[in-house]
């Protein structure tokens, strides 16, 4: 993701590809032979792997069968998809809400140059070094309701059964994926700041703006480009909420948290459906792409008007 | 002047990829020590754990010391991820030499994809290694009338077990009866103690508590035909009794507050019964050791009671009936090499149930399924218990294999999502009779 995140960012911004095939350029497209070629293996074999699937029945062990339409008709017919399609944007949706304004003041806080900014911008970014499946293990220890942190520390309202009701566990398991990626984003919307000119703000302070002011008329809009990237792999990103999910509650209580990913897991892995869990897989991607290409237009629309004009 | 302008193709990329990417985590994990190590060695997966992780690798490094041309690899998986390891790494070809399983429904599927080894003619050619074994473990290990895993380890039946000190406060007995038991829940509940203990988010174990009372109401037939794939074998009205009976109990606040975020793999349902918070607990006679092991002196000191799961009034099931693990399984890998297969059935002659095995089972307060170790029950410490199991299976006219083994993945998936279900009062037990109805044959 975040390889993809900076060659787009590098990608200059041409218009029409026709112009640019020189000699030059055909040399040097050889360097791309072993992106593409990872692309090829990983990506777009895997999708007509993962296509073909969804047209077939098979247990993941013996052999695979044809199963035509099938599956898509068995799963679109099932009401356990339109609970996890449900649950994915809730999750989505939330977890924007949540990450966006948190990590943009994180990130405007520690795009400052002072020392103990500095120094809480490392702590900040600790959630970042671990892993999903650490985070979840550890969460799920803190907050076992008879031997977790309630009972050590002796904080009875900490004593709830965050993982066995529906809606604590939901509202749980967005507070923990925040606590996960916020760092992420506070990383990049700290990057975006510190690339805003100081003139801007100099402009700003002879003209007499506060900071409150500064913040909604300067660094807000120069950050456009990048709360649309932050959100672009907020948005994509948790159609792929799998692992903190899976160890934490399993889907559970009941289906309370059974999102997209995780029913298409326990569909294929568990149930052994491997025809209806590429159904699955296929709507994903779809899914992916048409918010993909929304989020870029909301950006994309005034593509020659500048953020910069006059610097 | 930069203007963070992103193209369209690397989105496409990036949304393309990220499904997959998730995809691809989930399947292939590690590529693991399914390939073969070279050689005459053989590979093999156990599940992780004490102690019988210890009891196992001392059987492996006996049989490596004695073998050294053809040795074993051991890794250890926790049961949870196994299950689900273990499918994918036999679908791609990736299956270690000796496959671990419970038999049954998964062992089916094994086996009718001609993943394991058909071990029909060597075990006719070593009959010595098949009068070893409790006659009755047999059952789970064939599919279509032909063997195709051997039995190890010990009888799992699930027992129904008490912590006495709270039981000699509340001045209660053990319950007889269901009715006993929702009164014990009053009383235990007004001491300000949990009455029952249940690990809920791991589904298995409050699969436990169907598997009981719905043979208790309905008898064994009931199971067998679901078991047999006859229609509408889950509409039956003990099915209904079943799962309204549970809804009383969890209604009652019979299950410790906050079961369905408790885990049976961290043992913290174990711990709730021997630390005091809770007085009951059905559990696999398995539990035993490592309460026996983490409980400070609670198995030692006598505090822990077991008793036979309670009748229920006008239930057509035998009260001896019992419901478990009838033994663990092996089978080896059919796409193995023939070396790798001469050393795996080495192992499972001579390694894996040797007598060092057997006494470290023993004393681990486990029931080893083999013929003529009544003498050296009778000698160990935990003999009360170890004969309280060996009974049970014994004289048991009915020993029920584990619903989620015995059954088919897909039918066993549903039947753990439904459990859930049920269990969180999301669904009527008419609900959830029409829920696994639909799964029947599938």
């Amino acid at each position: 993701m975040t390889n993809a995140l900076t060659t787009a960012e590098k990608t200059p911004t041409v218009r029409g590809g026709g112009n640019q095939s020189g000699p030059q350029n055909a040399a040097l497209a050889w360097l791309t032979l072993p992106a593409l070629a990872f692309f090829l293996i990983f990506a777009v074999v895997p999708l007509i792997g993962v296509l073909i699937l969804s047209f077939a029945s098979w247990d993941g062990i013996g052999a695979i069968g044809a199963a035509g339409l099938g599956n898509w008709f068995s799963v679109f017919a099932d009401p356990g998809l339109y609970n996890a399609l449900g649950l994915t944007f809730l999750i989505m949706i939330a977890s924007w809400l949540v990450q966006t304004p948190i990590s943009l003041l994180l990130g405007v806080f520690t795009a400052g140059s002072q020392r103990y900014r500095a120094a809480l911008a490392v702590l900040y970014f600790l959630p970042l070094l671990l892993s999903s499946a650490a985070v979840a293990i550890a969460y799920k220890a803190l907050l076992d309701p008879n031997f977790g942190l309630a009972t050590g520390l002796h904080l009875p309202f900490l004593a709830q059964d965050w993982l066995g009701v529906p809606s604590l566990a939901l509202g749980l398991i967005i507070f923990v994926i925040a606590w996960q990626f916020v760092p992420f984003h506070t990383l990049i919307y700290q990057g975006g700041v510190r690339q805003i000119p100081k003139s801007l703000y100099e402009a700003a302070q002879i003209d007499g703006a506060g900071t409150v002011k500064q913040f909604f008329n300067i660094t807000l809009p120069q950050l456009k480009y990048t709360i649309i990237t932050s959100s672009t792999l907020m948005v994509v990103g948790s159609l792929t909420y799998f692992d903190l999910i899976f160890v934490l509650t399993g889907g559970g209580p009941g289906n309370s948290t059974r999102i997209l990913a995780l029913d298409m897991y326990l569909r294929g892995f568990r149930a052994n459906l491997m025809g209806p869990a590429s159904v699955i897989a296929v709507v994903l991607v779809v899914l992916g792409l048409v918010l993909a290409l929304i989020l870029q237009r909301l950006g994309g629309k005034d593509k020659q008007s500048s953020q910069l004009e006059g610097l | 002047m930069k203007q963070p302008q992103t193209s369209r193709r690397s989105f496409l990329a990036l949304a393309a990829l990220t499904p997959f990417a998730a995809m691809a985590a989930t399947a292939c994990g590690t590529s693991g020590p399914g390939a073969s190590s070279g050689g005459g060695g053989a590979s093999m997966w156990f599940l992780s754990g004490q102690p019988n992780e210890t009891t196992e690798q001392k059987a492996v490094d006996a049989f490596n010391q004695a073998n050294p041309d053809n040795k074993i690899t051991i890794t250890f998986f926790q049961n949870d991820a196994y299950k689900t390891k273990i499918k994918t790494a036999i679908g791609a070809n990736q299956a270690p030499t000796i496959i671990y399983n419970w038999g049954g429904g998964t062992l089916k599927t094994y086996a009718e994809a001609n993943q394991v080894e058909d071990l029909t003619s060597w075990l006719d050619s070593e009959p010595d290694l098949k009068k070893k074994f409790f006659p009755s473990t047999f059952g789970a290990a064939t599919v279509n009338g032909k063997i195709y895993a051997l039995p190890n380890m010990y009888v799992g039946p699930i027992v129904f077990f008490y912590n006495k000190e709270l039981f000699d406060k509340a001045g209660a007995q053990p319950p007889q009866t269901w009715d006993d038991l929702m009164s014990l829940v009053k009383t235990f509940n007004d001491m300000g103690v949990a009455p029952i203990s249940l690990g809920g988010q791991s589904r298995w174990t409050s699969m436990m508590w169907l598997e009981y009372l719905l043979d208790r109401i309905g008898g064994a037939e009931v199971f067998n035909a679901i078991f047999d794939g006859k229609p509408n074998a889950w509409m039956d009205p003990a099915v209904i009794e079943t799962g309204t009976k549970i809804q009383e109990l969890v209604s009652a606040n019979g299950f410790i507050k906050g079961f369905s975020s408790i885990t049976a793999d961290s043992n913290a349902d174990q711990a709730l019964l021997y630390t005091g918070k809770a007085a009951m607990m059905l559990h696999g006679s398995w539990t035993y050791g490592s309460m026996k092991k983490d409980g400070q002196n609670f198995v030692q000191n006598g505090k822990l009671g077991y008793v036979h799961f309670p009748t229920v009034a006008g239930g057509k099931g035998d009260p001896k009936n019992a419901a478990g693990n009838p033994a663990n399984y092996q089978s080896i890998s059919a796409k193995a090499s023939d070396k790798e297969k001469e050393t795996a059935k080495k192992y499972l002659k001579e390694g894996i149930m040797s007598d060092a095995v057997i006494d470290a089972y023993i004393n681990s307060g486990s029931v080893p399924i083999i013929n003529g170790i009544e003498d050296k029950l009778a000698s160990s410490p935990d003999k009360d218990f170890l004969s309280f199991v060996y009974d049970t299976a014994k004289n048991a006219p009915h020993f029920q294999q584990s619903w989620d083994q015995a059954l088919s993945p897909t039918a066993a998936e549903a039947l753990l999502n439904n459990i859930d279900q049920l269990f969180l009062k999301s669904i009527t037990p008419q609900q959830f009779a029409e829920n696994m109805n639909a799964t029947l044959g599938k």
